[in-house]
């Protein structure tokens, strides 16, 4: 009987629950890295997260204290909630990457603001028995920094993203950030030697070493180039993954465990798989090469020429195989779905139409797809670029719209080039290429792309939505 | 010295589950097609929002205004990081699964 009233006490059905929640997390892991289980999974990991909150509010026990406060958390996660689900909702899947960017600066601020509150907490006892060089305070300032290096970090790629931040590239700015670093170490180092009765004596350098942290999180994410603000994002994330570990450590919690460190080394693995993507190493990201070489200035030379859009319509219209390469332009522009019309359009009139997709089109890996399915283009007409590639030299007419680097053959030709080994859609072998862009200016990554001055190569210039609309009339009235 | 190996003897569980889950965390995804990076990214960010357990017991013990002021806020942002992950993974998600 007393086995019973143990066990409805909670701190079984607490642990019980922690270590379900976390089977559920590495299950939804797992299932989200295949098409088919990827939705299931992550509703999954989902339903694990509602156990383990529902569990803490019920049962955790601190010193055989309940949690208190239950209203206030109540309603708090009910604001969280509400917040949350109108702007994950709401938001344009073309902003999509800014959005995780922005959650995952959240979760990082949260894991801050627990350090910061647990510092002054940390129990005389422990001090007068360890010092403050001890696992708790270790976990709490690491916590605290890289949580904060987390969010500040997020905020920035979050405007970067939505383009109200620009890069800022000075060359010794990564000197300043390696000291920023050290000083942050310095302060975990100095807190950690203090010889003090109680914490709250240094609350005033958590502060601090607090403002020092956001000094840093936004020197990292100043100067990297907004093409690889993925893999930052990406980084970040599992930034955040160990942040939250940190808070396990804390409270001896199992699910914030398993759960931030899952995310953790996971969000490292995925940042790699990025880099790979883009044949870049993630120190080359980080230390941030990119545009900054400034050798591959020769000119590309020569003019560019324009085709009018009836002679467009006539050349897709009278073609056998076209392949579309959609890049972000068209995703700013919400061309996608105007696009597919257009295919669909051309497919009546019996032209195979595919899509080549290259790995980081768009501003994340696999961005461009998440952009056209929400355009209905069916998956079989998706291919990615490596697979379309060999294909190019019996394709009648390559459309590129909004695309830029990914099918420069600076990549292959110009080895001074910063984006030289990337693999690309290797456009110019197709028999006739048009480009639809805004205008001459270079892509996000500031690059010529020779591509445009090819002979074989016609631009159109204009909005995408706009052009591929006129695009889709003229194509009617053939 | 001796704080390192009094730390290790204490928290030899939390470090065992930390060695074990940075392989687990690498084994899962390693073989993850390019199409599911976003997804898998928004997801992964979603679970380190098991954050939110650390603001609630924060929040759950707090006493003074002001930690009562700061626990609301990290709960509010935990959970912003939960709900905001999912839906939006999901939301990436449910437009693979419509042309099936």
């Amino acid at each position: 009987m007393s086995d019973i009233t143990q066990f409805l006490s909670g701190n079984s059905i607490l642990e019980i629950t922690y270590i379900v929640a976390s089977v559920l997390f590495i299950l939804g892991l797992k299932m989200l890295s295949h098409p088919l289980t990827a939705r299931r999974g992550n509703i999954l990991a989902a339903f694990g997260m509602g156990f383990a909150i529902v569990a803490t509010i019920l049962f955790h026990r601190k010193d055989g204290e309940p949690i208190g406060n239950i209203p206030y958390i109540i309603v708090a996660i009910i604001i969280g909630t509400a917040i949350g689900w109108i702007i994950a909702k709401k938001v344009k899947m073309t902003a999509m990457p800014q959005l995780v960017s922005f959650f995952n600066g959240m979760g990082g601020a949260a894991a801050a603001l627990i350090s910061m509150m647990e510092f002054p907490h940390v129990s005389p006892e422990l001090i007068a028995r360890s010092g403050m060089a001890n696992g708790h305070v270790l976990a709490i300032l690491l916590g605290l920094m890289i949580g904060t290096v987390s969010w500040a970090g997020s905020m920035i790629a979050y405007g970067k993203l939505d383009g109200w931040i620009g890069d800022l590239r000075i060359k010794w700015m990564k000197y300043v950030n390696l000291t920023i670093l050290a000083v942050l170490i310095g302060f975990i180092v100095f807190i950690m030697t203090r010889n003090v009765t109680s914490a709250t004596e240094l609350t005033p350098y958590i502060y601090i070493m607090f403002a020092v942290a956001v000094v840093y999180g936004v020197l990292f994410v100043m100067p990297i180039g907004g093409a690889d603000m993925p893999v930052v994002i990406s980084l970040l994330n599992s930034f955040t993954g160990v942040a939250a570990a940190m808070g396990g450590f804390l409270y001896n919690n199992q699910a914030m465990l398993t759960g931030g460190i899952l995310v953790g080394s996971a969000g490292t693995i995925l940042t790699v798989l990025m880099c790979k993507a883009m044949n870049r190493s993630l120190l080359n990201v980080i230390v941030g090469v990119f545009g900054g070489g400034g050798a591959a200035a020769d000119d590309g030379g020569g003019t560019v020429k324009e085709i009018t859009l009836s002679d467009a319509a006539v050349l897709l219209s009278y073609s056998k195989k076209v392949v579309i390469v959609p890049g972000y332009g068209l995703a700013v522009a919400q061309a996608q779905h105007i696009c597919h019309e257009l295919d669909k359009l051309l497919e009546e009139k019996g032209v195979e139409v595919k899509y080549a997709i290259h790995p980081v089109a768009g501003r994340m890996p696999g961005h461009m797809n998440v952009l056209l399915a929400e355009a209905d283009v069916p998956y079989e007409q998706l291919i990615e670029s490596d697979e379309i590639n060999p294909d190019l030299p019996n394709t009648d007419v390559i459309v590129i719209i909004g695309a830029n680097d990914v099918v420069n053959p600076a990549a292959e030709d110009d080895p001074l080039s910063p984006i030289y080994g990337m693999p690309i859609v290797k456009a110019r072998e197709a028999r006739n290429i048009i480009v639809m862009k805004r205008g001459m200016g270079k892509g996000y990554a500031a690059i010529e792309n020779k591509l445009f001055f090819n002979d074989k190569t016609r631009m159109l210039f204009g909005d995408a939505k706009a052009t591929l609309q006129n695009l889709v009339s003229e194509v009617k009235d053939l | 010295m001796e704080n390192i190996f009094d730390f290790f003897l204490q928290h030899r569980e939390a470090i065992f589950i930390v060695i074990l889950s940075i392989f687990l965390g690498i084994e899962v995804i390693s073989h993850v097609p390019a199409v599911l990076h976003t997804p898998l990214m928004s997801g992964a960010n979603a679970i380190h929002g098991v954050v939110i357990i650390g603001a609630i017991i924060v929040m759950g013990h707090a006493e003074s205004t002001g930690s009562m002021i700061l626990g609301f806020l990290a709960v509010i942002l935990g959970t912003l990081n939960v709900v905001g992950g999912f839906v939006v993974t999901d939301r990436m998600l449910e437009m693979f699964k419509k042309k099936k």
